[in-house]
């Protein structure tokens, strides 16, 4: 009672709501880094919402049921077939017993989903089933699928069901430049002024040093202001004292190359932070790939709290919907 | 001093982190601060509360904002503070002093250092021979020796799990600072001993990484499958904890093969023993509770 991987795509990995509780020993979350379609993509094969789910990017894999089940396709903008027959995807769909589900080219976005009624039945590890690769934990043997890989379907569906489909309006579109909300503050006062406008005033390019670790952006030139530095910090005018990183802070190692912290990034360390992405906007930059464009839209914190409350409102929304 | 180097300064990483800075220089008094205000926290445990991340002269708090609005929280941890604050110092910390082998000037990380000297401050020599430059000694080895002289306290946690940053438990003017790489390197070895600021770390797993590389530990300090008895007998995949004292002792290559040896086998075991620390006693006699603190572990 297995999905065989065929092929695995680029990198194919099991995630689920992420590894919560262990920050404090560096234990970065980990988990679907597109929350959204990863929640309904649980939501229309009718799983529990925590079930894992099998997470991809750029290229999607081939993979063969080998029982009857249900399904769904959601996130990124990409074909998606059953023995060859285009499905609908945002939508379940029931496959049969010795079925081989397939993409094809993606259109926009960069990670598509497969939920699977019953969720993907790998060990839990520290209380997740999420693949934390860079240290080689938690979903399938703690890697990337591989082709020969079977994967056991598990027992968290609560009403498996085809046909259930997400309203047209719902489904998220991947513009070709991504706004995301940041919440400017940390070691923010490093950076000169000039700079910090210049920050959200540039279009920053997504370069191909973009993975769940994080995102790194070429577009301006960032500069820090002069100071004699703090004992522990390091003499270079890019360190802190080093300290915790928040899940999607912002850090301009060298003044040149942003990156932003993903699911899978280190929890700490001593490069200035110039501020944090709005947590519900990961699932944005999720869906943006190399040579995509990326705008930082400054918030304060009631800003940030209202696109947390709009966005999960819509989730819980849809969720209610489903069920 | 500035402003920004002695008044909290309490911020938001977004939605669901509140950052609360407490010095932006590193000393032990601050950390100690920082350690008796995220216990209290702890213990309070105020729902809404997910994560308590203690650091070196900051910490961090995950928030539930559905369910804790982070400007309330701040209003707790200014409370906290105040309340703390001023006796931190008075706390003891039930604590472990472990020994901890280390290959100083090893052949693994000099490999990987030589590979990376375009993204170094000084492209011309090693990481030690810069850190013994900067820090103003006048051979390589009287720094080697410094490094290695008095024991070290774990003031945080993180970057890959298991990773402990350790301040040496040294006046200030003894204590070693350097800078972290001029671009993060892209290769670290595993077990690797780095140097960055003013704190001392071993990388569990291979990696990047940007702190100076300035040695090797032969044991592991992150076993994800809880192979050897220091991690299956713990239920742990990590073997330091925040506020334990780390006596790294110099080791030659043999000494490191026999330990890599015993690590193969299964059979590898920290020496350790259980104590109490107190920050004020350390603080009013550093060399005299170091030496005490080595009686412990050594006999």
């Amino acid at each position: 009672m297995t999905i065989r991987v065929q092929d695995p795509g680029l990198e194919t990995t099991v995630q689920d709501t992420g590894r919560l509780g262990y920050y404090s020993i560096g234990f970065p979350p980990s988990g679907a880094l597109d929350s959204f379609a990863y929640h309904v993509g649980n939501a229309l094969v009718g799983n529990e919402p925590g079930a894992a789910a099998l997470e991809a990017v750029y290229l999607g894999p081939t993979l063969e049921f080998t029982q009857d089940t249900v399904i769904a396709v959601t996130g990124a903008d990409i074909p998606a077939f059953v023995d060859g027959e285009e499905i609908p995807t945002w939508e379940s769909v029931a496959v049969s017993s010795g079925s081989v589900l397939s993409f094809g080219q993606l259109r926009s976005g960069a990670r598509p989903y497969v939920a699977v009624a019953g969720g993907i039945d790998v060990p839990l590890y520290y209380g997740s089933r999420s693949t934390y690769t860079l240290v080689g934990i938690g979903g399938f043997e703690g890697r990337a699928l591989r082709a020969g890989d079977e994967l056991a379907i598990g027992s968290d569906a609560r009403d498996p069901k085809a046909g259930r489909r997400l309203d047209a309006g719902d489904v998220p579109v991947h513009p070709s430049t991504a706004e995301v909300h940041l919440l400017v503050g940390l070691h923010s006062y490093r950076l000169t002024d000039d700079s910090l406008a210049r920050f959200t005033d540039t279009e920053w390019k997504v370069t191909p040093d973009a993975n769940r670790v994080g995102y790194r952006f070429r577009g301006a030139e960032l500069e820090f202001v002069p100071r004699e530095q703090p004992f522990g910090a390091g003499s270079d005018p890019a360190n802190v004292t080093d300290c915790g990183y928040p899940v999607g802070s912002v850090q301009v190692p060298g003044g040149v190359e942003p990156i932003v912290l993903l699911q899978d990034a280190v929890t700490g360390g001593g490069y200035a932070t110039l501020g944090t992405v709005v947590s519900v906007d990961r699932d944005r930059l999720a869906q943006t790939k190399t040579g995509d464009k990326t705008r930082f839209v400054r918030v304060d914190l009631d800003g940030a709290l209202e696109v947390r409350r709009d966005r999960l409102g819509a989730l819980d929304r849809i969720r209610s919907a489903l069920t | 001093m500035t402003a920004t180097e002695t008044e909290t300064r309490y911020d938001h990483g977004g939605d669901e982190f509140v950052y609360v800075e407490l010095s932006a220089a590193m000393s032990l008094p601050v950390h100690f601060t920082s350690l008796g205000i995220t216990r209290r926290l702890a213990e309070e445990a105020i729902p809404g509360v997910e994560e308590i991340c203690p650091s070196n002269a900051s910490y961090m708090v995950r928030v539930d904002p559905d369910r804790l609005h982070p400007r309330d929280l701040v209003r707790e941890l200014q409370r906290i503070e105040d309340e703390v604050g001023g006796h931190a110092e008075d706390l003891t910390v039930a604590t472990r002093i472990v020994d901890v082998p280390i290959m100083l000037n090893d052949p693994w990380t000099h490999e990987v250092l030589m590979k990376f000297r375009d993204r170094h401050q000084d492209p011309n020599g090693t990481d030690l021979d810069y850190g013994a430059r900067i820090n103003g000694y006048d051979t390589t080895e009287a720094f080697i020796d410094a490094l290695a002289a008095s024991p070290y306290l774990v003031t945080m946690m993180g970057f890959v799990p298991g990773l402990p940053w350790c301040f040496q438990l040294v006046p200030r003017e003894r204590q070693v600072e350097v800078p972290k790489y001029v671009r993060p390197r892209t290769e670290t070895p595993e077990r690797a001993f780095g140097f960055g600021g003013a704190f001392a770390v071993i990388y569990p797993v291979k990696g990047a990484g940007g702190y100076q590389l300035f040695g090797s530990a032969p044991a592991p300090i992150f076993d994800g499958e809880q192979r050897l008895p220091d991690f299956a007998e713990n239920d742990s995949v990590v073997f330091f904890r925040h506020g334990d004292v780390i006596n790294y002792r110099r080791v030659d290559q043999e000494e490191y093969d026999d330990v890599r040896a015993q690590v193969d086998a299964g059979t590898w075991r920290y020496s350790y023993k259980e104590l109490e620390f107190s920050p004020s006693r350390f603080l009013a006699d550093p060399d005299g509770t170091n030496a005490a603190m080595k009686e412990v572990l050594y006999g």
